[in-house]
């Protein structure tokens, strides 16, 4: 029988981000025993590296903003594909969100009448996004960080879940390792909050940390939940493109919100020459009209560069591949340019703006973004698909098991709105906490399979058996990585998206040969041959719902689909496992919007 | 392709020794690509700590060439090329093993430090108002990635070892921008003086030099911090007039 120590709460949370951790200060407040697992130290989740504000329809900057207009913002955003439910809750509730980050202690930037500040955003109608400077994800998550530790909460830093535990059709617990010893856990648990944050180390341009594996939405699917539309993966249009080894390291949409523009290398301003349908007559005529409605002129409308993600990504890649790109593979961001407005003062402004942007340039590029132009080109950010979870509850398929923030599916539609994540991972984060220790306090606890933790610790443990005759994971990691950027990226086909699946086949087998030698003891070897699991899994689903979605749409390119279906506006993609163990995918139809919202839609077209 | 050696340090306890490694290096290329690469080449059981690679998180702290710095964040390019490039855990606290040590000293000092307290909202819908220029101060603080390097190079923590008496310059950092939060009604000064020993800093400014987030540790949070309690409590001008306040 293998070793391991047992732990018991009514919920646990996986993942310490900003939906994990309000997630447990919820199910706290309730009253439950609540653990918090997360894979890093506390306060180092991917939240930290949130750049330009939290989206919330405070109307401090301009009265006229309210829940419907952010709400119909983010439809027209998500391209209609969202779970208008969670858009309209996300809408309403996201204001008292960042009210109360601000009574736990955050430190907003503000508005000259002392209120706290909002700026403009891409797809976002009004200055929505609550900031400080270019670091918010780092004030919510110390914020959060800083209050939960004093609400009873027990938090198990440096230990990685890696099964879902499961009593019927239930969840009922949770088996982990902690990095220091390589020692197993179980958790057991009424209720379980997936928060694990998303999927982009399955990329190799990507902005983010290698905890984002796809824990959650592996674990979830394992355990038989379903996972929606795995699609749509963001390309944020600017990461770093030079030098070599910061490639798609996040340059934040704040520098195109303070006025930055981009060029190509014919110094052309490239993004004026195509508005899409939905943003006709939305959009700025000229630069002059563009630069008045950063400086906030609400007679003005916003420059194209404010247009949503997925469409700015395109464009860039479209200059690049005609040729006209920077001299390494991007185009140019230029927000120096803005000295021909404010003069002397821009490098302050811009320092004070953007601190970090300012510093990252300086220190890993040797740019000065103050006198010189940053070359930018698309990087993997942020998935919209994930777990299948009702819009109220946040309930997945499986009873019992929860999922909020990133790795949850629906809010974000086809495409995310810059802003709306901060905003989702609070407002879905304490209705993910609320309902889960309801939950668990409603239902008896379930008991813990034996055969069950026995064969994943065996499973654990296979690498050690093949120790050095093994492959190595790292290699069979990053093989994973190129094969997904050059297949499922940023522009697909029916071919490569062909090529993808089958070629995952191939890399199923690879992990199961993973090797490592040494021992338990914090062996970062160890842990990338376990993660393979995770990352094929959610490659999989991706690629699977991009082969079947034969058309383009928000951050869904398809060279063969260039356009929109109407049938496919009709529905979601549904990734499930079947009884055989093979995953299955499938369009399933969506829920006719409630009239009231529809209308809203309508008056803000 | 340029190579380059790297002398990592290896193991744990007694056994704790540097290791010679060669690599491709390119340019740009930051401490922990090359450590990554030493990982993914002959030593995948090599213990570090990352997350985000771009100096927001603080978790990949180590000594490189002997100063604390962010491995993400310091580039081969700006270290001597006529010698290896030497990596070594932090040692304020203890190693648990590679370049990975056990800080979670840090997290069980915080929580010891009396929470945020604001005042009552000013407005109706539960909302403050403050001037840009009343939170500039505290935000500065509030820029702090608790990479611990401040700790790291804090003389009563590193030479004295004085864990159970002093809470470092970081978690003075932390106290400071709750005690000077327009909104905050806590008073930690006591706290800070009595079970934080904030005396025992005597203003060697080590750790303002090595923050990566460029926070005036020193002159900033912890000097303020210093004159508030020598007014409350070593001031005798105050002393005396508090010996004729009427008490409450």
């Amino acid at each position: 029988m293998s070793d391991y120590q047992t732990h018991e709460y009514d919920v646990i949370v996986i993942g310490a981000g900003g939906a994990g951790l309000r997630a447990a200060i919820e199910a706290s407040a309730a009253g439950v025993r609540v653990g918090l697992i997360c894979k890093s130290l506390l306060g180092k989740a991917h939240t930290v590296m949130a750049e330009g504000g939290m989206a919330a329809s405070l109307a401090n900057v301009d009265n006229r903003d309210n829940w419907q207009v952010h709400f119909a913002d983010t439809m027209r955003g998500g391209q209609y594909l969202n779970n208008w439910r969670m858009a309209e809750l996300h809408a309403q509730e996201a204001p008292d969100r960042v009210r109360e980050l601000e009574a736990w202690g955050a430190v907003f930037d503000r508005t000259k009448q002392g209120r706290i500040l909002q700026r403009n955003f891409g797809g976002h109608a009004y200055p929505r996004l609550a900031h400080v400077g270019d670091r918010t994800g780092l004030e919510m998550i110390r914020t959060l960080q800083d209050h939960g530790i004093h609400q009873g909460i027990n938090v198990h830093m440096e230990v990685t879940v890696i099964e879902l535990l499961k009593d019927g059709d239930r969840v009922c617990g949770a088996f982990a390792y902690e990095r220091e010893h390589g020692r197993f856990h179980v958790f057991k648990a009424g209720a379980i909050v997936m928060a694990t944050g998303g999927i982009g180390r399955a990329f190799k341009i990507t902005s983010n940390s290698w905890e984002y594996t796809g824990d959650g939405h592996a674990l979830a699917y394992h355990a038989g939940a379903e996972l929606m539309d795995m699609e749509f993966i963001q390309f944020h249009p600017t990461g770093m493109v030079w030098p070599p080894s910061v490639k798609g390291i996040l340059v934040t949409e704040g520098v195109r919100g303070e006025g930055g523009i981009l060029t190509n290398s014919e110094g052309k301003r490239f993004m004026f020459e195509e508005i899409p349908p939905l943003y006709q007559g939305s959009c700025a005529e000229d630069p002059e009209e563009g630069w008045r409605y950063v400086t906030g002129d609400k007679e003005a409308r916003r420059p194209p560069e404010l247009l949503t993600r997925d469409h700015v990504a395109r464009k860039i890649v479209k200059e690049v591949k005609a040729g006209r790109g920077s001299p390494h593979g991007g185009v140019f961001l230029n927000i120096a340019w803005i000295s021909e407005k404010l003069g002397a003062k821009s490098e302050e402004h811009i320092k004070k703006k953007l601190p970090s942007m300012y510093h990252q340039f300086k220190e890993l590029a040797g740019v000065d973004i103050t006198k010189q132009p940053m070359e930018v080109g698309p990087t993997t950010h942020y998935v919209m698909g994930g777990i299948r979870v009702d819009g109220d509850s946040q309930m997945s398929t499986v009873p019992g098991l929860f999922a909020a923030g990133e790795c949850a599916a629906g809010l974000h539609g086809a495409n995310r709105l810059g802003g709306n994540s901060l905003s989702d991972l609070v407002v879905f984060g304490k209705r993910a906490g609320e309902y889960a220790a309801k939950w668990a306090k409603d239902n008896p606890a379930g008991s813990i399979n034996n055969d069950q933790v026995e064969a994943v610790a065996k499973w654990a443990l296979a690498p050690f058996d093949r120790g050095e005759s093994g492959e190595n994971p790292f290699k069979i990691q990053s093989d994973l990585q190129n094969m997904m950027q050059d297949k499922v990226g940023i522009v697909r086909e029916d071919k490569e998206l062909g090529e993808a699946v089958e070629g995952l086949g191939e890399f199923w087998k690879r992990a199961e040969k993973a090797g490592s030698d040494v021992n338990r003891d914090y062996n970062p070897g160890w842990h990338t041959a376990m993660d393979l699991k995770n990352l094929l899994t959610v490659s999989e689903a991706s690629a699977r719902s991009a082969h079947i979605r034969t058309e383009s749409r928000g951050a869904h390119t398809r060279l063969d689909f260039p356009d929109k279906s109407d049938e496919q506006a009709k529905v979601n993609t549904i990734i499930r496992k079947a009884p055989d163990g093979s995953m299955q995918v499938e369009q399933v139809n969506r829920a006719a919007i409630r009239e009231d919202l529809q209308k809203i839609i309508d008056e803000n077209k | 392709m340029a190579q380059r050696e790297f002398r990592i340090q290896r193991g744990s306890g007694d056994d704790a020794h540097l290791e010679t490694y060669t690599t491709d290096v390119g340019e740009g290329m930051v401490v922990l690509d090359a450590v990554h690469q030493i990982q993914a080449e002959s030593a995948p059981d090599l213990a570090c700590r990352w997350n985000c690679k771009a100096g927001k998180c603080g978790s990949c702290s180590a000594e490189v060439n002997g100063m604390p710095k962010l491995m993400c964040m310091t580039r081969l390019e700006d270290l001597p090329e006529d010698q290896p490039v030497t990596i070594e855990p932090i040692r304020a606290f203890p190693l648990m093993r590679d370049l990975v040590t056990d800080v979670s000293w840090n997290f069980r000092v915080k929580e010891k430090i009396k929470p945020f307290a604001p005042r009552k909202p000013d407005n109706e819908d539960g909302s403050w108002n403050m001037q840009q220029d009343d939170v500039e101060r505290v935000q500065e603080f509030r820029k702090c990635i608790e990479c611990f390097l401040c700790q790291d190079v804090c003389h009563v923590l590193r030479d004295h070892h004085l864990h159970d008496e002093f809470y470092g310059p970081r978690f003075y950092v932390y106290s400071a921008a709750l005690e000077m939060h327009p909104l905050d009604t806590e008073n930690r000064l006591e706290q800070l003086k009595d079970d934080g020993n904030i005396g025992y800093c005597n203003i060697t400014k080590c750790c303002t030099k090595v923050c990566p987030e460029h926070i005036t540790i020193t002159d900033n949070a912890i000097i303020p911090l210093k004159e508030r309690i020598v007014d409350e409590y070593y001031d005798p001008i105050t002393k005396l007039f508090k010996m004729f306040k009427p008490k409450k």
